[in-house]
């Protein structure tokens, strides 16, 4: 499904560890079942040979481990971007969250990445390995003899199937060629959520987080939410709680973050990803980006670095807080 | 053995529930399961396993421990603990219902826990055994048998009947109170289906995993394994794997402000988190290293070192399927555990 290859990958990351351009490698490593790729920091040519992947599960955004490992490890970073994590990585460099010289960015080519629940959904449980075939996956399972077969287009990430960019809009190389900005449907469901009554978006958002059991793997995957000490780890803040208290509680958490990251949240889907309890929380963010959209005219969060972002922005032409509500009448 | 046809298996589910509030694996609407209360009409989950495990029953999440109310200069202190009913936890797989144990030595030690006591004197497992183990299970590791779970009620669900056997005194009383529903089963259905399960068991792509090197007494050996760095580089710090696991105890207990009182509660804490166990010089674990050390020494030295071998890890695989970044136990027992082997 990838047109790059893990091989082309590898000989980029061996040829920059043999200049000294780089110290390591941020990249994927090899898992137990095929899907299960890990992060993974690789130092030598050898560490890439033996463990480095790369293929249709290597979704995690890598932008944010930036911000720690341009601080801990020596010389410079190399760092695999797909077009989705430039955005990030322009957005983190706009809020001078890591230092750009420590790191050497290499552009991907991105397919669409897959989600193992929808292949488990079509493939069955008990999934021991997985071969990119071409545009087909071919699943090896506990309880079929021969592998599934699967279009690996059926199996697209919620994320990647809305895929807002195939663009690049940061990198000091670029492996494969450019994509475009695309039009998306991305804020489909948020129009779905916004055509419902209060009472039934209330059920809705009410169903969803009182599922949470406040791991907090969607603030600590996303990066936007890069505090050195979140409000809600500083036992000093008053709002400091390791649990659900009650489902206010919990539906403030939520909110709150997703207030936090609007206008600097690209959408790049880290959020839902990891959830462990699969809440939707990226609509949250981008019911924000089609307010800001549809209130101060298109805005992409990490587009280009140092943008005035609307909401820090002001101009003469900005809305009143009156429009807003006119906006939408009794609902909103 | 006795044995329940499948068509009557919601006449089973209704006949436990006029005694005790039941609880069992239902299916949620994106895929997963969650444990429910049933009531008329829920379906039991075909699920292998909840997202979340069934710990909870007996060590919630959050949960009051005692209310304080102030009047004047008088501080009142209020007893919450309340005599609790008796509740049957349905469809406990084997991984789950061995997680008990290790809880129990935990929480029903001298200073035994009042409140998990309680829970636990009144809660009734029916144990079901595993047909369609997942590549993540490894049970086996920790001697456990997914064809022949523990707990008061062990059942096999074949084609068209739910095989049942009481194992202690707990169980026998629910199954008398069953009676109606039940009729006696032969052993062969439920021997032929462990049979079919086992040949899945030994087919499973974790199969080879071993505790050889871990156990009490290994501290100093593994401590400062120099792999501890790479395998926990790319930690989030997050508390996805200790909320889904079934063996995690840590708690952190709280003081709530209701404006005229307190509520003293405990909420589950993880070893991940940057504020677990503060304390007045501040933190023991600084770094995320340290703190994913810790998880893993506890869960494969510590813990068995303190409670006569016994490791608290039974190999549901919870994890490996929740973890953001897919690090688990099994890639830190490879790894440092396949060091020592070489």
């Amino acid at each position: 499904m990838q047109k790059i290859t893990r091989e082309q990958l590898l000989e980029k990351a061996c040829a920059l560890l043999a200049s000294g351009e780089v110290s390591c490698v941020l990249g994927w490593g090899a898992g137990e079942f095929g899907y299960d790729v890990t992060p993974t920091v690789f130092k030598t040519a050898e560490e890439l040979k033996e463990g480095f992947v790369f293929g249709d599960f290597c979704g995690v955004n890598f932008s944010k481990y930036l911000v720690s490992k341009t601080q801990k490890l020596e010389g410079k970073i190399l760092v695999f971007l797909k077009p989705c994590d430039t955005y990030s990585f322009n957005q983190l460099l706009t809020e001078h969250r890591f230092d750009r010289e420590k790191v050497y960015a290499v552009g991907i080519p991105c397919e669409g990445m897959a989600d193992i629940a929808k292949v488990k959904a079509i493939a069955g449980e008990g999934i021991v390995s997985i071969e990119a075939k071409g545009e087909k996956l071919l699943v090896t399972t506990l309880y079929e003899d021969a592998p599934v077969e699967i279009d690996a287009k059926d199996v697209l990430a919620e994320r990647c199937v809305n895929c807002k960019s195939k663009k690049h809009v940061a990198y000091d190389e670029l492996l494969g060629e450019e994509g475009d900005v695309l039009d998306s449907a991305r804020f489909d469901e948020v129009a779905r959520l916004e055509a419902m009554t209060p009472d039934e978006r209330f059920a809705f958002w009410q169903n969803e987080l009182s599922k949470c059991i406040r791991c907090n793997a969607c603030r600590d995957a996303c990066p936007a939410c890069t505090c050195e000490k979140c409000v809600f780890d500083n036992p000093n803040s008053g709002v400091e709680n390791k649990s659900p208290a009650n489902s206010f509680e919990e539906k403030m958490f939520h909110i709150i973050r997703a207030f936090h990251v609007a206008g600097r949240c690209t959408d790049c889907g880290e959020c839902s990803r990891v959830c462990p309890q699969n809440i939707p929380l990226h609509l949250l963010n981008r019911k924000f980006i089609k307010d800001i959209n549809e209130f101060y005219g298109e805005y992409q969060a990490g587009a280009e670095v140092g943008a005035r972002a609307p909401l820090v922005n002001y101009t003469t032409e900005d809305l009143e807080p009156g429009e807003v509500f006119d906006r939408r009448g009794e609902n909103a | 053995m006795l044995k329940c046809s499948l068509d009557k298996l919601q006449a089973l589910f209704a006949k436990i529930a006029e005694n005790a509030k039941l609880y069992l694996p239902i299916d949620n609407s994106d895929g997963t399961a969650s444990y429910g209360e049933w009531s008329e009409g829920t379906a039991w989950s075909n699920a292998l396993n909840t997202t979340k495990s069934p710990k909870d029953f007996f060590f919630p999440q959050t949960e009051d421990l005692m209310k304080f109310k102030t009047e004047g200069k008088n501080i009142e202190v209020i007893d919450v603990r309340r005599e609790c009913e008796d509740f049957v936890i349905f469809g406990v797989r084997a991984c789950d219902v061995k997680s008990f144990d290790i809880l129990d030595r935990v929480f029903l030690t001298e200073p035994r826990d009042s409140y998990y006591a309680m829970k636990r004197a009144h809660g009734i497992i029916v144990s079901v055994a595993c047909q369609k183990p997942a590549e993540t299970c490894f049970c086996g590791t920790f001697g456990i048998d997914a064809t022949e779970p523990a707990g008061d009620v062990t059942a096999w669900k074949s084609e068209d009947a739910l095989y049942l056997r009481a194992n202690t005194e707990k169980g026998s009383a629910l199954l008398d109170k069953l009676a109606d529903l039940l009729e006696e089963g032969s052993d062969e259905a439920v021997t032929a289906q462990k049979e079919k399960t086992k040949k899945i068991l030994d087919k499973l792509p974790l199969k080879e995993l071993t505790t050889d090197a871990f156990g009490g007494g290994k501290t100093k050996e593994l401590f400062d394994d120099p792999a501890w760095d790479a395998l926990s580089a790319t930690c989030l710090g997050c508390g996805t794997c200790t909320f889904v696991c079934p063996t995690c105890q840590c708690y952190d207990i709280k003081d709530f402000n209701t404006g005229n009182g307190v509520v003293r509660y405990r909420c589950w804490d993880s070893c991940m988190y940057s504020e677990f166990t503060r304390m007045a010089h501040g933190n023991n674990r600084l770094t995320q290293k340290e703190r994913f050390r810790q998880r893993f020494m506890h869960k494969l030295v510590y813990f068995p070192e303190n409670n006569d071998g016994m490791f608290s890890c039974v190999g549901c695989g919870r994890c490996l399927a929740k973890c953001p970044i897919s690090m688990n136990i099994v890639k830190v027992m490879k790894k440092i555990g396949g060091n020592k082997g070489e």
